[in-house]
This record gives C-alpha cells, structure tokens and sequence, in this order.
C-alpha cells in the first residue's frame, strides 16, 4: 500500500507486514507483538517494526522500543481516537523516535492532528489523492495547546511561530 | 475587588459594548476562518461522495450539525454562557433569516435551531463569525462547551472567578490534537461559589475553583459524574491541583480516558462507565500519568491567567448604596413589580447593583425559547442596563448580571413588554424539558406538552409562590437531556407497549446535596402525569413543616406518604 511521508508525499513501502505464520524476510518488516515476541532476534540486522494493537498500552511495549525503527498504531474505524494517545505516549514518556505510522482507517481530516501527537506516516488506502490530505492537513495552521511535535521543553511554541497566550502558528 | 471607577454615565448603547467576556484578536479571527474552509470543504467532498455518511457524521456534530426527526438542528456555542449584546443580535438574525423566528436554550448554555437547512450552514457560519461565535464542538465526541455559574463575577459569595478558568479550558480544548476522538462526548463544568449552580458532579469532570489560605487558586477535581441510562454522582480525584497544574491534571484524566474508555457499547463508553469500573485504580491511573507528564511543557503560566483574566475585569461599576429609593418604592408600590422582584433579582457583590434573571419559561410556552424580538429586547436592556452583557443560564433562562438597583423598574417593564416577566423562577413552572418527541430523533415520549400542561395547570402564581421553590425535570428518553434524575420531581417518558408513560422520580438535587431521585412507583399515562405531579405537591403542602421547601419535606418523610397519595385509588 501507498504511504503518506512526513512531507506529504506519496511513496512506495519500504516496510512488508508479514503474517504471524510467515516466515521473516532480511527486510524491514513489521509484525505483531506476539510474534515479535516469540521471534529470536538476536543477529537480526534488518529493521524491525511492531504492529501495535489498539488496546495495547505503550508501557507493555516499552522494552522493545529500542529494537524498533517503525511502531504502527491502528484506527479501526476512524472515529476511534486511541492512536492519538499511543503515538504520544510513544513520543512522550518513551522518547522513541522512529517512525510512527498510522494505519487503517484514517481520514484526510485527521491528519494534522495525528501528526501533531508524534505520528510520522500514514498508510494510504490504494488511489488516495495526495492533494487532498495536503489541503486538509494545511487549512487549518493555529494550534490553541502545545503538542510533542512543536514542543520546547519548558511547553512555548518554537521560535517564530508564538501567537500570544498559549497559541501558535503550525509548521507546514 | 472593590476597584472603584469614577461613577459613570449610564453605559449608551451606541458605545460599545462592555460585556465582560474573552474578546477575540486577530489570531483568534483567522483560526475561526480556517475552521469555515475546514468545515465547507468537508461537506462538498460530502457532496461529491468523497466522504461516505459514516465518515462525515462525526466532522458535521464536531461543527455542530445535528440531524433531528425533521430537519438538522444547529447548535450555537455560548462559551460558558455568556454572550455580548451584538452577539445576542445576531443570533435574533439568524432566527429570521435562516430559521423559524426563534432559538432554544439549551442546558449546556448554548442555544440551538431547530430547523436549519444544510446548504444555509456556511453563511450561517459565517454571520456568526461576523460576531467572533461558531458551532465547533457543541456536538460529537469531543470535549465540548464549558459550563459555568450563571453569576460568576457578580455572585458576592464568590471565592475565585470561574470564567477565566474556563476560557483557558475553552481554548485548550479547541481542537485539542490528542482529544477529538474520544469514545464519547465530554463534558466539564467549573463552579467557583459555595453554591454549586452547574450541577457539577453530573459531568464528566466537574471543578471546584478556589484559594487556600494564603489566596493561592487551586482547583478540587471530581469525574466520572453523569446522567443518561446510567446516572452516577461524579467521585473526587483531588481536592487540590495548584492553578499552573490544572492543564496537566486534565491531560491526564483525558488521556486515560481516551486509551482505556469503552468504545465498543455506545452505552457503556462515558468515563463514568470507566471511573465506576476501576474504581480506586482509575484514581491511581491519572495520578501515574499526571507524574510522568512533561510537567514544564503543561504549565498554565501565571502570565497567561493574568492576560485571560484582564478579559474578565469588572465592568466600570458606579459608587452606589443599595436599597435606592426608587427600587424601594416601586417593591412597595407595586405588587406585581415585587412578585417579579422576589424571584428575579439576585443579590449582587457591588452595592447598588443586582443581578436579574430572565424567565424564558412563560405559563404554557416551550422551556428556554426564545423568539427574535425576545433576543433583540434582551439586547437592548443589556446594553442599557447590564454593560452589555447576558449570561445563558443551565436551567434555560437568561440573567442580565449587573444590573443598578434603581435601573430594576425599568427593566422589568421592559422585560414585560417582550413578555419576559414571569414571576416564576425557582418555581414549579421553571421547568427544565428535553426536545423530545417533538423534535428529537430518539425519544420516547413527548416531553415539551407535558411541561407545558404542568406549567398551565399552576398558572396561578399565588399558588406557585405559596409552593415555593421546586425543580421539575422532564426528559422524553432514558438519555435524559432534560436531567430528570437531579430535578426535585423527575419526569421521564418511555414507551409502553406503543404509549407513553412517564415514571416519576422525587428527591433528585444537582447542587451541594446532589442527589439522583427515587422512583415513587409505575408510570403515569401522558393525560395524567400533571394529576399525579398536583398529588405530589399536595401532599408536600399537607405534611410540610415550616420553612421547609419540597426536597426537605421529601428527604424528612420519605417515598412513603407520597406513594399512598399517588396510588391509593388504584
Ligand atoms: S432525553 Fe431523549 S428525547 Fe430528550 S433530547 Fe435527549 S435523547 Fe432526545
């Protein structure tokens, strides 16, 4: 499937989901926590991503997280917010730094705010316009409250995008 | 507190206006415009097919567009109830323009139309930004308008000012990047008087804003409160979280809501659900994620409070004595000036000043309506009268917060002349109903001819008064819009095999006693659910002792006496 950079452009996956009873490519490959789990990966060079199940709270994950270069954070239906907070406790109270990809149903409309609570990519469903999400992620570039993504330390917006009070001016 | 201006002329309604509330800047403007192409946008892919109806419904309730059984409803925020007299205007215009002459106040402070056509919804969105309002998250599952004390600022046992605080929820949770997909609506009220008046422990997160010893603000944290099919008192989590902490504290009740809330039943997905289940744990779970949060990054900063609260600052009140003799001689001269006086005029912190509320609940009308002439009649004594200020109050009614003493005649002939000036405040007619059938897609049962056969049948005030204060609830399903668990007498019409019936609760409160009411017995048919209320009140007025109102009778004898009056014959 498609993929939505961080830029907003449309590329092809460098990363294969593969199947709990599949074996594992010398490719970056993105599996589920029971499999990686049961995998040994000691010698393992290829990265490695986790498919993070909705209801699976970061903290269980957090010592894998260093073996990790992708953690995929799922919307089953897209009014199901529980991503938002996976990837932000991801960024948040585990510093990880990968990629964070979103998958599954995600609207246009959602985007800027997936962004905005750490979320790197998403995966497009087949034929999605490009345009589209750019138009949606840009039409709206005031924030009321800080977020990971343009966080400082002490919580003020990043140098030339203060607006007063706590608001500020997103980064395209 | 006492910071005296030089007395002032009466404010002249061609100054503008001096309403106390967050006025908006240019960066506000632009992010309200945005949200219009954000919105426009979403309905012509909507149009196109773009958007299925699945994927769209929960973008159109986050802008407040509702579909009821006859037509979408539009629902208008009012940040925690107060509006400007341009603005109140407005919406008087949008009545004409675009709907059937009038609006509805709601319970949440908002107001709402009832028949709003789609293709009007962006130059409706327009004429209100024209006047810094909108729509945004008065619907869907998102953390929607902060309620406050109707007299917040003028109340004199007030101990900190509750509006500044939620103009700072306000704007954190507009368009909040992690808490716009939550399993269920959200709902915060903040109350800063010993008096509760937002029925603040049957809301999601209720605050308590107050100071400590040394004057500091901290707030108390209660959650988990809420009514609908399963009514639960909200539990505190804090009795104190310094006032630079309070954003923090909020992200961490949300976002263990948002990973751990239920999202698979629509009826189990309120965080009272969750806070009831965990328990203790639940507790324990904000506390972890509050310690672990980047505490400097959630800061609310003193100087932020401070530019909020300068939005807040009390209007330029004259030096005067209260009691003035004009008022004096108008209570006594006039019984019917005095009748109003006695339930609408409120003590106020400023000498010489009252507050004045507003019935929208004339014998026999529809509870919180208001049409365009009514609006535009309340604007206009605002701006004579009140600085240009109104207040929207949780029980439906309108207050004009600080109003001069002598002024109080005046107004009151005016309030007359729109027929505003029922008497009834606090009364058996000041009642608080649900849509319902006549307008709601879920109901059961008609709930607005039920409220206003009550209201006719104790038209006569002298009745009323002589009842004395008594909250009736009434809501048309088991949703309970109309807050029938925490109304004195509780009204709720289900469905019986195809009739209605209304079950009646006695004894519910949503203030400092809150209470959820008991079940007096089996339902009512619709022709005789106004009997049954006449038993009720009867029987309180045969076994009341002095001074006591109908909830202290009701809570010294119990279900019993009113459960033989009621089914005796039967
Ligand atoms: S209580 Fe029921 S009938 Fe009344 S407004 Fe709510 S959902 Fe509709």
């Amino acid at each position: 499937m498609p993929v939505l950079d961080a830029k907003g452009h449309v590329v092809t996956d460098a990363w294969v989901r593969i199947a709990d009873d599949a074996p594992l490519p010398d490719a970056p490959a993105i599996l589920s926590l029971a499999r990686l789990r049961a995998e040994t990966l000691a010698g393992r060079n290829a990265p490695l991503g986790l498919a993070l199940d909705p209801a699976t709270q970061p903290e269980e994950i957090a010592e894998l997280l260093p073996r990790l270069a992708l953690v995929a954070v799922p919307l089953p239906k897209s009014k199901d917010g529980r991503a938002f907070t996976q990837a932000r406790a991801l960024r948040e109270h585990f510093g990880f730094t990968g990629e964070i990809r979103a998958t599954g149903h995600v609207l246009p409309d959602q985007w800027r705010m997936l962004r905005r609570c750490g979320v790197s990519t998403v995966e497009l469903p087949e034929g999605a316009d490009a345009a589209q999400w750019q138009r949606s992620r840009d039409v709206i570039d005031i924030a009321y409250q800080p977020s990971p993504s343009e966080m400082t330390e002490d919580g003020a917006p990043p140098a030339g995008s203060a607006l007063g009070l706590r608001r500020r001016r997103l980064a395209a | 507190m006492n910071a005296f201006v030089a007395p002032i002329a009466l404010p002249n309604p061609a100054h503008p206006a001096q309403a106390r509330t967050y006025r908006y800047d240019a960066v506000d403007r632009e992010f309200l415009q945005e949200r219009i192409a954000e919105f426009s946008d979403q309905i012509a892919r909507r149009l196109r097919g773009e958007l299925t109806e699945d994927e769209f419904k929960p973008l159109r309730l986050m802008n407040g567009l509702y579909l009821q059984l006859h037509a979408y409803m539009y629902r208008i925020a009012i940040p925690y109830g107060i509006l400007n007299a341009t603005q109140l205007r407005q919406l008087a215009m949008i009545a004409r323009r675009w709907d059937r002459g009038y609006g509805h106040f709601t319970t949440r402070q908002n107001i709402q139309f009832n028949w709003t056509r789609l293709e009007d919804v962006p130059d409706i969105m327009r004429a209100l930004a024209d006047v810094d309002m909108h729509a945004i998250q008065t619907s869907g599952n998102c953390i929607r308008n902060t309620t406050t004390d109707e007299y917040a600022g003028a109340d004199p046992e007030e101990a900190a000012d509750p509006r500044i605080y939620a103009e700072i929820i306000r704007q954190w949770s507009t368009l909040h990047p992690e808490f716009t997909w939550l399993p269920r609506k959200f709902k915060i009220a903040i109350t800063g008087a010993p008096q509760d008046r937002v029925a603040m422990q049957v809301h999601d997160v209720g605050l308590v804003v107050k100071r400590d010893a040394a004057g500091a603000i901290g707030f108390e944290i209660w959650a988990g409160g809420g009514l609908g099919r399963t009514p639960v008192l909200a539990t505190k989590l804090r009795d104190w979280v310094p006032e630079a902490e309070l954003l923090a504290y909020l992200e961490a009740v949300l976002r263990v809501y948002n990973a751990l809330g239920n999202r698979d039943n629509i009826y189990k997905a309120r965080i009272k659900i969750l806070v009831r289940d965990m328990g203790d744990a639940f507790r324990e779970r904000v506390e972890r994620e509050f310690a672990r949060l980047p505490q400097r990054a959630y800061r609310l900063d003193p100087e932020v409070v401070a530019e909020i609260a300068a939005h807040f600052a009390p209007p330029p009140f004259a030096r005067l004595a209260d009691n003035p003799p004009a008022y004096a001689a108008a209570l006594a001269g006039n019984a019917e000036f005095a009748a109003w006086a006695k339930q609408s005029v409120r003590a106020h912190r400023q000498p010489g000043y009252a507050s004045v509320t507003i019935s929208l609940k004339p014998i026999g009308g529809i509870p919180g309506d208001a049409s365009a002439e009514q609006m535009e009649a309340v604007a206009r004594l605002a701006e004579r009268h009140s600085f240009g200020e109104i207040r929207v109050s949780h029980v439906q009614n309108l207050v004009l917060p600080h109003v001069r003493q002598e002024d109080l005649p005046a107004v009151w002939q005016g309030l007359r002349e729109a027929g505003l000036a029922t008497p009834n405040i606090g009364l058996v007619s000041d009642i608080i109903a649900c849509p319902g059938m006549d307008y709601c897609a879920l109901a059961t049962a008609r709930s607005i001819p039920v409220a206003q056969m009550i209201s006719e049948r104790f038209a006569d005030l002298d009745r009323q008064h002589d009842i004395g204060e008594c909250f009736i609830n009434i809501s048309g399903c088991i949703n309970a819009c109309g807050h029938h668990h925490v109304g004195h007498i509780g009204i709720l019409g289900v469905d019986k095999r195809g009739a209605e019936s209304y079950q009646i609760t006695l004894g519910g409160s949503a203030t400092n006693d809150a209470a959820l009411g008991e079940l007096v017995g089996p339902g009512f048919p619709y022709d005789k659910v106004t009997d049954a209320v006449e038993t009720i009140l009867r029987t309180y007025l045969a076994e009341r002792a002095a001074g006591e109102r109908f909830v202290d009778t009701y809570r010294r004898i119990g279900l019993g006496p009113f459960k033989e009056a009621l089914y005796a014959s039967a």
